[in-house]
Parts: C-alpha cells; sequence; structure tokens
C-alpha cells in the first residue's frame, strides 16, 4: 500500500513521510523517521510519554493521526539540544537527577518546554498543574519539579 | 480505511451521506483515536473536519457566541470575552484531561461522544446551548441536550455533522457555573455532576434558571423543576434545600465502583447547591 503523502516540518526542518490512515503521528516518528525520543507509554493519551508540540500545542503524539501532520509544525525532543549543548532544561534535569529509568522523561522536557514558554515564570502549583498529564513511576515528582524551577530561574536570566 | 480531509462543510457532509461502511468525524481525536486503539471502533472512512473554514473559530456575533466543532478546549480556555460571559462552560470544558488532551477535545467532541458523564455537556445544558448542524438536507440547530439519546448514541443522522455550538449574548446579571465530584485533585471522570446558569434582577430575585446534572442519569439530565425552585426567590436558604432535594430526586444513576446510587443522589443535590451559589455571585447577587 502506498499509503497518504504528508510535508510537514519537524524541528525546523521539512520532512515528507508516507503513512497509512490509521497510523498515529507517534509510530510515524518512532517507526519511519527513526525519532525516538517520544515514548509509547499508554496509547490512549494518559500518561504523557509521547509529548509532542503540535503548532504550539502540546499534545499526546498517540493520538494524532500521522496524516493529521500536513502542513504543520512539529516539535519533538530532539530539536531541544543544540550539538553538544543541551536544553537549560536537559541540564537541569541531569543535575538534579530528575529522571531515573527515562522513558518519561522526553515527554516531561517537552511539557515542561511548553510550559515555560506560556509561562516563564510558573508558580511550584503551576509547574505541577502543568505537568500533571506525564505520569513518572521513578522520581515521586520532587526532583522533576525542582528542576523546572531552577530552569525557569536561569532561563529568565538569559 | 480511508482519510479524508475536506475543505468545505458540504464536501464533508456529501462524503460522509455516500460512505458505504462506518465513518468517523475526526477533530481532536482524544476519544476517537482511544476507540480505535482499544479496537472498539474500526471506521472505514474518517473524515478530518479541521481544514474546513471557520470550524477552529470562536466567533462573537450580535447574538453571542459562536463555538466552531473544531475548537480544542485549551483555546476555549484563553477567549477572555468568552471566559467572562459563560465561565461556566468554559471551567467545564478545561477540566476535560490533561494539558496535552485539552490541546485537542473540543466540546463538540464531547458532546457527541455521549458519555452521561462529559464533563462540558452539563454546563452547555445549563447555558441553553445549540449545536448548528449541516447534513444532507441543509443546516439545523437544535437544543444540545438533544443530541446525546443514551451512553455512546446521539440523535445525528448519516451524513449530519455539528458544525458550532452557539451561546447566547449574557446580561451582566447572569451567572453560570459547573462543578464535578471525583475521588482525586484532577484528570478524572465525574462520578456526579452540577451545572446551574441563571439570571437576577435588580433585587436578586432570580428570574431564569436552568440545572443539569451529568452522570446521574443515561444523559445528561435538564431539571426543570429545580430551575422552578429557583425562579421568583432569593437564592437563601430555603431555595437551596428545596434545589438540593428536587436534583436528588431527579437523579437516575447507576451503581458502579465509582459511586452507589444513595451517593451520587447526596452529591448531585449538594453540587448543585454549590454551583447555584457560585453562579449567583457571578451574576452579582448577595
Amino acid at each position: 500500500m502506498a499509503g497518504i503523502a504528508v510535508s510537514t516540518t519537524i524541528n525546523g526542518d521539512n520532512i515528507e513521510y508516507l503513512c497509512q490512515p490509521d497510523e498515529t503521528l507517534l509510530d510515524v516518528l518512532r517507526d519511519r523517521l527513526g525519532l525516538t525520543g517520544a515514548k509509547e507509554g499508554c496509547g490512549t493519551g494518559d500518561c504523557g510519554a509521547c509529548s509532542i508540540i503540535l503548532d504550539n500545542r502540546l499534545v499526546c503524539s498517540c493520538l494524532v493521526l500521522g496524516a493529521e501532520a500536513e502542513g504543520r509544525r512539529i516539535e519533538t525532543v530532539e530539536g531541544m539540544a543544540h550539538g553538544d549543548q543541551l536544553h537549560t532544561l536537559q541540564q537541569k534535569f541531569l543535575e538534579h537527577a530528575a529522571l531515573q529509568c527515562g522513558i518519561c522523561t522526553p515527554g516531561f522536557l517537552i511539557a515542561a518546554k511548553d510550559l515555560l514558554a506560556k509561562n516563564p515564570d510558573p508558580t511550584e502549583e503551576e509547574i505541577r498543574f502543568g505537568l500533571a498529564g506525564n505520569l513518572c513511576r521513578c522520581t515521586g515528582y520532587d526532583k522533576i519539579v525542582r528542576a523546572v524551577q531552577d530552569a525557569a530561574h536561569v532561563m529568565k536570566g538569559a | 480505511m480511508r482519510y479524508i480531509r475536506p475543505l468545505s462543510i458540504e464536501d464533508a457532509v456529501g462524503q460522509l451521506a455516500g460512505s458505504a461502511g462506518t465513518a468517523a468525524i475526526l477533530a481532536g481525536g482524544s476519544d476517537l483515536l482511544v476507540r480505535m486503539k482499544g479496537g472498539f471502533v474500526e471506521p472505514d472512512l474518517i473524515v478530518d473536519i479541521k481544514s474546513i473554514a471557520g470550524l477552529s473559530d470562536i466567533r462573537e456575533t450580535a447574538d453571542g457566541f459562536s463555538i466552531g466543532a473544531a475548537v480544542p478546549c485549551a483555546v476555549l480556555g484563553e477567549n477572555a470575552a468568552l471566559k467572562k460571559a459563560w465561565p461556566g462552560v468554559v471551567e467545564a470544558a478545561k477540566l476535560i484531561g490533561s494539558k496535552q488532551v485539552q490541546g485537542r477535545c473540543t466540546i463538540t467532541g464531547n458532546l457527541c461522544n455521549a458519555s452521561p458523564a462529559a464533563d462540558s455537556v452539563p454546563a452547555l445544558v445549563a447555558a441553553g446551548a445549540r449545536a448548528v448542524i449541516a447534513g444532507p438536507s441543509g443546516k439545523r440547530t437544535i437544543a444540545v441536550e438533544a443530541v446525546p439519546t443514551g451512553p455512546g448514541k446521539t440523535s445525528l443522522a448519516k451524513g449530519e455533522i455539528i458544525e458550532a455550538i452557539l451561546l447566547d449574548k449574557r446580561s451582566p446579571s447572569s451567572g453560570d457555573a459547573y462543578l464535578r465530584f471525583i475521588p482525586r485533585t484532577e484528570m478524572d471522570i465525574a462520578v456526579v455532576s452540577a451545572g446551574v446558569n441563571l439570571t437576577i434582577d435588580e433585587h436578586g430575585v432570580v428570574t431564569a434558571a436552568r440545572v443539569a446534572l451529568g452522570a446521574a442519569a443515561p444523559t445528561v439530565l435538564l431539571v426543570e423543576e429545580a430551575a422552578e425552585a429557583l425562579i421568583g426567590r432569593k437564592l437563601d436558604e430555603a431555595a437551596l434545600e428545596r434545589l438540593a432535594k428536587v436534583c436528588a430526586g431527579a437523579c437516575r444513576p447507576i451503581d458502579d465502583k465509582r459511586g452507589t446510587i444513595e451517593f451520587r443522589r447526596k452529591v448531585a443535590g449538594v453540587l448543585a447547591k454549590r454551583a447555584a451559589t457560585t453562579a449567583y455571585a457571578r451574576a452579582g447577587g448577595k
């Protein structure tokens, strides 16, 4: 089967791919484009491990069809670092040990990036609400919240 | 399976009406894709309505607001005029799912998914919202409470698409509110819920009211007797007690692990009282 031809922008690059009508954007990213940063946790929009930013909106890529990405702008965790230079959020996740197994981390990083883009100076409560769509079974969340607070502090000063 | 992205509502209606097999309308996909993933539905045709002109817009008109079927709930929360006019509707829509889900889910989808526990629907019913439906024989406008007919079932005929939800213009002495009970802080399905919308006169007497209950029957309930308990009175203790009693009596809930019949009846009354109190304060009542 030939599939649907889709032309989109991912992390600033123009990308074209073919996909099946029932294929999710998460499957396209991972299996067709080799962008394995977004993870499949639940596949039903509950865990946030597959979070991406689609036209400036944080979404679960498991709840988007690959065909829907035509003409739109996608940001994934792969676009956060520049070469060897990590994004401030990534650096702060490392410094605060805000991850253990790491499966949820790309989703948290993208959700935190979206949060800080819209609210550069969030309270702890706003961070916890803003990241409530991302589940983590390891950290207990406190380290993640502290990493995001520290990143926000640094990014405001930048 | 075919995926199409029509550019006009006429084309979308034509494709749906002419389709053999099962067809699904895709806006936010937060119900549809989960159902597809779970194997509960395998549509032969998916009609993505997001490229149809106007369906992704909130328009403020002389009569009120027109909310396009493809407007994500996150966008409702960012519209200051809508939030000011209909805070109860917006707070209900903002309770649906996580931030990720908010970026996709729509109130029209919430209505058409036809869950008795849908959060935005009691608020829309209380608000007297109407659905503009495009279909093979033209357009029609119906009250939102006439859309769901039972769990997962709607009154929409083959080929019909809700293109917008209409909300009336507000008088400053009106207010609405929506509350639900869930056993955790956020992101859960309502065990029971209540939406109240009312208007008061200069003396604080309620002149118009609509009360709706969610997760209390196979469809969201518009409880006319509950509105009658409020109309013609100030929102005093006696009126609130009468409201709670009527709401508890109107419930036809199920008994399940999330709540017993007795619990749902009791809490429906409590939530109606609290939502009425908030709506009254928003209307300027003291």
